[in-house]
């Protein structure tokens, strides 16, 4: 049975297309087919990341209205053979998605892949709501920082009451909670809130923490999923999070504050 | 009587026509024990109301062969009950003959409508009617999950209970009194209704905005309170909200 996950925060800019990426790129590497869809119409991010953005013919929006078929809008992944992109428009916007034809799509995608990755746009409206309204599970991806926090209890807030499953009383959508762009030095200093703080304030299961790395921009610049980048920090915090997500028992890494020895400061510079 | 009154042309009585309201016990079947039974209970439903009342007993639905019918045993059976048979109610020919036998009226069937009645105690029906009706009181709402930024709660009529932590942003209304026992973060309002007996109880006090009867305070004002972060009860005593330490 096909499992449909929203990744969402509702404040823009936390990292929900890079989670996105690397999720189902990491569901892809542990052998099943999955298929990441962007929502975020008109501003679309998604096959830049994921590095093919000059194989985009046909869109979401396309699909929708009927001017292509799914199977010709899909892009599969050079370097995954179980991995596809749906992208989404980026000459329309939120009011060309409708319900019913995020629907069908969703029931079309539900018969050939195992795992749907919806990559919701920022916000509270149109585009969010129908990326969150067929999901399964959803992984909120929150910045240890106030207004981050505070949007993603209000979209927690949504998931409990404005998704398909809370409307016709189904199980409620499982929810997960990812830190991003966590540093565990400001922690320390008390300039950013650690992992517990934002665990008290939106009380829901931890599925990772990813540090702030530098090797998230350089992967988004290269059109590699930053999962990939297996040495780098973010990486192993992200394949820690996709075993999570598949029902493994991980402590969580990248936490505390990387003590330097004397040579690694005088000749490491900045990880 | 005096020779005056025998010469008198006056006359002694008058007849009338009269609507009277009458109770009929309608028979269904000839089975007198289980009468007996029936009657028993519910005479003791409302004893006052059966208390040598009038009957008109309706033997009209009684079935085709349902025997013979024992009237004077009926009427024993109904009086033992205090229940008085001033006349029945019949086409059937044999019936009528019983009746007139025993001394009771014969009614013919009435195309009247009739309505069920449930006796219910007069006297008391009378002082319910007199006591003022109360405000309609709705069961507590309790809610056990978490109150998330952006949603509102409101119990209306009633008091509200929140089992799990209430975020910033949230809104919690009631009528009666707000109890959450989890952190509080967002907004308490109690008594919207202009109630100003309505209190609340707070786990962890850490809201942004408790009202009570449209009188509040924001987090500004709660802050500087030393029971901030602590288990509290706000009530209003007079136009200023109070703070309580549990």
């Amino acid at each position: 049975m096909a499992k449909i996950l929203v990744v969402t925060s509702g404040k823009g800019g936390v990292g929900k297309t890079t989670t996105s990426a690397a999720i189902g790129t990491g569901l892809a590497l542990r052998g099943h087919k999955t298929v990441i869809v962007d929502f975020d119409v008109g501003l679309r991010n998604l096959d830049l990341i994921m590095g093919c953005e000059r194989r985009v013919v046909y869109d979401f929006v396309n699909v929708i209205n009927g001017e292509a078929t799914l199977t010709q809008a899909l892009i599969k992944d050079k370097r995954l053979e179980n991995l596809y992109v749906l992208a989404a428009s980026q000459t329309r916007d939120k009011d060309a998605l409708t319900l019913e034809g995020v629907g069908k799509v969703m029931d079309e995608l539900r018969e050939s892949f195992e795992y749907i990755v919806c990559d919701s746009p920022a916000g509270i409206e149109k585009g969010a709501h129908l990326a969150m309204y067929f999901a399964d599970e959803a992984i909120v991806v929150t910045n240890p920082e106030v207004s981050s926090v505070r949007d993603s209890d209000r979209m927690l807030g949504l998931l409990a009451s404005k998704s398909r499953r809370a409307e016709q009383g189904e199980e409620p959508i499982k929810e997960h909670l990812l830190l991003t762009r966590y540093n565990p030095e400001r922690v320390s200093k008390g300039e950013m809130l650690g992992v517990e703080d934002v665990e008290e304030i939106l009380a829901i299961r931890l599925l990772g923490v990813i540090p702030e790395s530098q090797a998230v921009l350089k992967a988004s610049n290269q059109g590699v999923p930053v999962i990939l980048d297996e040495q780098s920090d973010a990486g192993q915090a992200y394949s820690d999070a996709v075993d999570r997500l598949l029902g493994k028992e991980l402590p969580h890494r990248f936490l505390d504050v990387q003590k330097k020895g004397l040579l690694q400061r005088l000749f490491g510079g900045r990880e | 009587m005096s020779q005056a009154d025998l010469l008198d042309q006056a006359p002694v009585f008058q007849l009338k026509g009269s609507m009277l309201a009458i109770t009929v016990l309608e028979l269904t079947h000839n089975d007198l024990a289980r009468l007996d039974a029936q009657l028993l209970a519910k005479v003791a439903e409302a004893p006052n109301f059966f208390s040598n009342i009038p009957l008109v007993l309706a033997l009209d639905k009684l079935p085709e062969d349902c025997g013979e019918l024992d009237l004077a045993e009926l009427q024993a059976v109904c009086k033992r009950h205090g229940l008085c048979i001033m006349a029945i109610r019949t086409e059937r020919e044999e019936h009528i003959a019983r009746a007139r036998e025993l001394d009771l009226a014969v009614l013919p069937p009435s195309g009247a409508r009739e309505r069920l009645i449930e006796p219910a105690e007069s006297a008391e029906a009378r002082r319910k009617a007199e006591k003022p009706r109360e405000p309609e009181v709705r069961p507590t709402k309790v809610v056990t999950t978490p109150v998330r930024g952006g949603m509102q709660v409101y119990a209306e009529g009633g008091d509200l209970v929140v089992l799990a932590s209430v975020s910033a942003g949230a809104e919690l209304l009631a009528d009666g009194n707000i109890h959450v026992y989890g952190p509080m973060r967002g907004r308490a309002l109690a008594g919207v209704k202009r109630n100003a007996k309505a209190r609340i109880f707070c786990q962890r006090l850490g809201a942004e905005l408790l009202s009570i009867a449209g009188k509040y305070k924001v987090a500004e004002d709660l802050r500087r309170d030393p029971a901030w972060g602590d288990a509290v009860h706000v009530s209003l005593s007079g136009d200023v909200l109070k703070i309580t330490r549990l």
